[in-house]
């Protein structure tokens, strides 16, 4: 097909071709659909997140994917309004269960912003936050904090002004903040907001630099608007559109999940190929 | 064609001098200033006409008689001008204020701010900013009237019916609000991408509040205390009508009080010829009252910018 090939001009993968199937979920979305009051922003979605693999969600503005993410780790649950039914099984636990308490939730999901939110403390608090409200002991923190920041590749350039404050670091430093303060408390699972959306190129390529040698640890789910990003960092994509109902109410739904080699080069649905060659165009 | 003016390409001609000159433009700067100036100007005029006859005073008094005498009775045939008398009255009944209006003012605000739905936030918030608005003397009136009679005295018999407990209590009432709804409108200012990466870290509501939101508030919310406070030190008819008029260094609270504020609300009341000493006392205890709060209102501004947390 002519737009296909057209579709992977400038497509370049940054990780081997993942198996067909899932072999290990760390979670698993069974008929989710998410509510803001009375509209449902994201409707029946059915897919599982592989164990430290990086999913990446795709799709026009608008279409729920942040929404989506933030039921990862119930986030939604500080919007007043905000509902979730269906399950979001975290290891076959339904994260929205009424025994489930959302603190624990997110010391295992965490979870990095569209905009760099640092803590306006020193680069040092910023990181020692998680640990202390985790009760960390204050001899372990230097450890943390030194490690947290080498993972995050920021370490070289911060270590002499540790005690200055994170807000002072440039956008991409700030973001990389964020990914070390997120990592401090070791989570299994980490949730990523387009996190290169304020940033420059340079700084993006570091993110995605990182995000490769995360996947050895964590399972990571990334929201992007860029394409080849998606193709550059993820083992599997998911496509997200939204539909008009009879109301002309529009709700987001998934349309196509699989390794991300197959959603680029041989996408089964005609509004993925469509959307995927129109961004890559 | 004028040497300012120039021809395109096209030939149409154009300038980019001004086609008219911009009065408006002019007036509404020159009206801007002189309101920024007015209030410059009566600071500076109330300055001049506190310290002028607070200087003459010293000429009399020994300064340090003043500041470190512990006998005050200036209007008497045989005066005393030991002032310590009026601080310690002063400083006991804010103190007591702060400590009910410090602790209950910010619990209020992290509760609007952080705790409360949005629906009661709307009606609470108000409801605070009504009672700000108050008439001091009526607070007075309800130190004397309930607190004291219906209250301390029941409790503690020995209460005399002026008393500083009384006045610092309603007092810290009265400021409550000032604090509260400003403070809250720190926190409330406090971007909500800070919270949200506290809880995506698995903070409680607790933490965010404790660790997050209050410490990047912080200026704001001391800016509240300062203000709060400044209002209870200067503050006149709550300890005139319920502390009393008795001078009295002492520390305890059942007993009658007056503050410097009270005093210069009594002396000045009564007939003092213009330039005899009991006038100039008047002006020199308005001038410690000034100074202190300026000191006060200085220590607060170093302090904020040693522990304020910058956001954006
Ligand atoms: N807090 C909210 N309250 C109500 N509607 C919201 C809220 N956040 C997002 N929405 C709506 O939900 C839909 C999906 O938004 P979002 O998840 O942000 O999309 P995306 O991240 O894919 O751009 C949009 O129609 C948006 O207007
Ligand atoms: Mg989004």
């Amino acid at each position: 097909m002519t737009t296909n090939e057209d579709a992977t001009v400038g497509a370049q993968f940054g990780r081997a071709a993942a198996s067909e199937k899932v072999d290990e979920a760390v979670m698993e979305l069974r008929n989710v659909h998410v509510f803001y009051g009375d509209y449902e922003a994201v409707r029946e979605v059915n897919m599982p997140i592989a164990s430290r693999e990086i999913t990446a969600f795709i799709g026009p503005s608008g279409c729920g994917k942040t929404t989506l993410l933030r039921s990862f780790n119930r986030m939604n649950d500080l919007i007043p309004g905000a509902r979730v039914a269906g399950e979001v099984l975290y290891h076959g636990v339904d994260i929205y269960s009424s025994d489930v308490d959302p603190i624990e939730v997110r010391r295992r999901i965490g979870m990095v912003f569209q905009k760099p939110n640092p803590f306006p403390k020193s680069i040092y608090d910023n990181i020692a936050y998680g640990p202390r409200v985790l009760g960390e002991k204050k001899a372990n923190l230097d450890e943390i904090v030194e490690r947290s920041l080498v993972r995050a590749a920021l370490w070289e350039e911060v270590k002499d002004k540790l005690d200055t404050s994170g807000m002072a670091l440039s956008g991409g430093q700030q973001q990389r903040l964020c990914i070390a303060r997120c990592i401090a408390v070791n989570p299994d699972v980490i949730l990523m907001d387009e996190p290169c959306a304020s940033l420059d190129p340079i700084a993006t390529a570091k993110i995605e630099d990182l995000m490769h040698e995360l996947a050895a640890e964590y399972t990571i789910v990334i929201v992007t608007h860029n394409m080849q990003q998606a193709a550059r960092v993820s083992d599997r994509t998911a496509f997200f559109t939204a539909d008009v109902d009879a109301k002309g109410v529009r709700h987001g739904r998934l349309v196509e999940f699989g390794p991300t080699q197959d959603i680029f080069m041989s996408p089964k649905d005609s509004r993925t190929e469509g959307y995927i060659s129109g961004r890559f165009g | 064609m004028s040497t300012n003016s120039s021809t395109v390409a096209g030939g149409t001609e154009f300038s980019l001098q001004r086609s008219s000159p911009r009065y408006g433009e002019r007036a509404i700067k020159v009206l801007l200033v002189a309101c920024a100036a007015l209030s410059v100007a009566t600071t500076i005029g109330i300055i001049w006409a506190l310290f002028v006859p607070a200087f003459q005073f010293f000429q009399t008094v020994p300064i340090t008689d003043f500041l470190f005498g512990t006998q005050w009775s200036p209007l008497f045939a045989d005066p005393e001008f030991g002032v310590l008398p009026l601080v310690s009255g002063t400083l006991v009944i804010t103190g007591i204020a702060c400590l009910v209006a410090l602790p209950v003012g910010l619990l209020t605000a992290m509760y609007l701010s952080e705790y409360a739905a949005d629906k009661t936030r709307r009606v609470l918030k108000p409801i605070l900013e009504i009672l700000a608005g108050i008439p001091t003397v009526i607070f007075g009136f309800f130190a004397l009237e309930f607190v004291t009679q219906v209250l301390l005295q029941n409790i503690w018999p020995n209460t005399e019916v002026f008393n500083a407990l009384s006045a610092g209590l309603v007092m810290g009432v009265m400021i409550i609000p000032t604090i509260a709804s400003l403070s809250e409108d720190a926190m409330s200012a406090v971007p909500r991408g800070l919270r949200e990466g506290a809880y995506a870290l698995g903070s409680s509501k607790r933490q965010v509040t404790l660790k997050v939101v209050v410490p990047a508030a912080l200026s704001g919310i001391v800016a509240a205390f300062v203000l709060g406070v400044s209002r209870a030190i200067g503050e006149t008819m709550i300890v005139a009508v319920a502390a009393g008029l008795q001078p009295n260094l002492s520390l305890n609270v059942f007993e009658g009080m007056q503050t410097m504020t009270s005093f210069i609300a009594a002396a000045g009341s009564g007939d003092q010829p213009t330039g005899s000493i009991g006038y100039q006392t008047i002006f020199a205890v308005g001038a410690l009252l000034f100074v202190m709060t300026l000191l006060m209102n200085l220590f607060s501004i170093r302090m904020v910018r040693k522990y304020r947390e910058v956001y954006e």
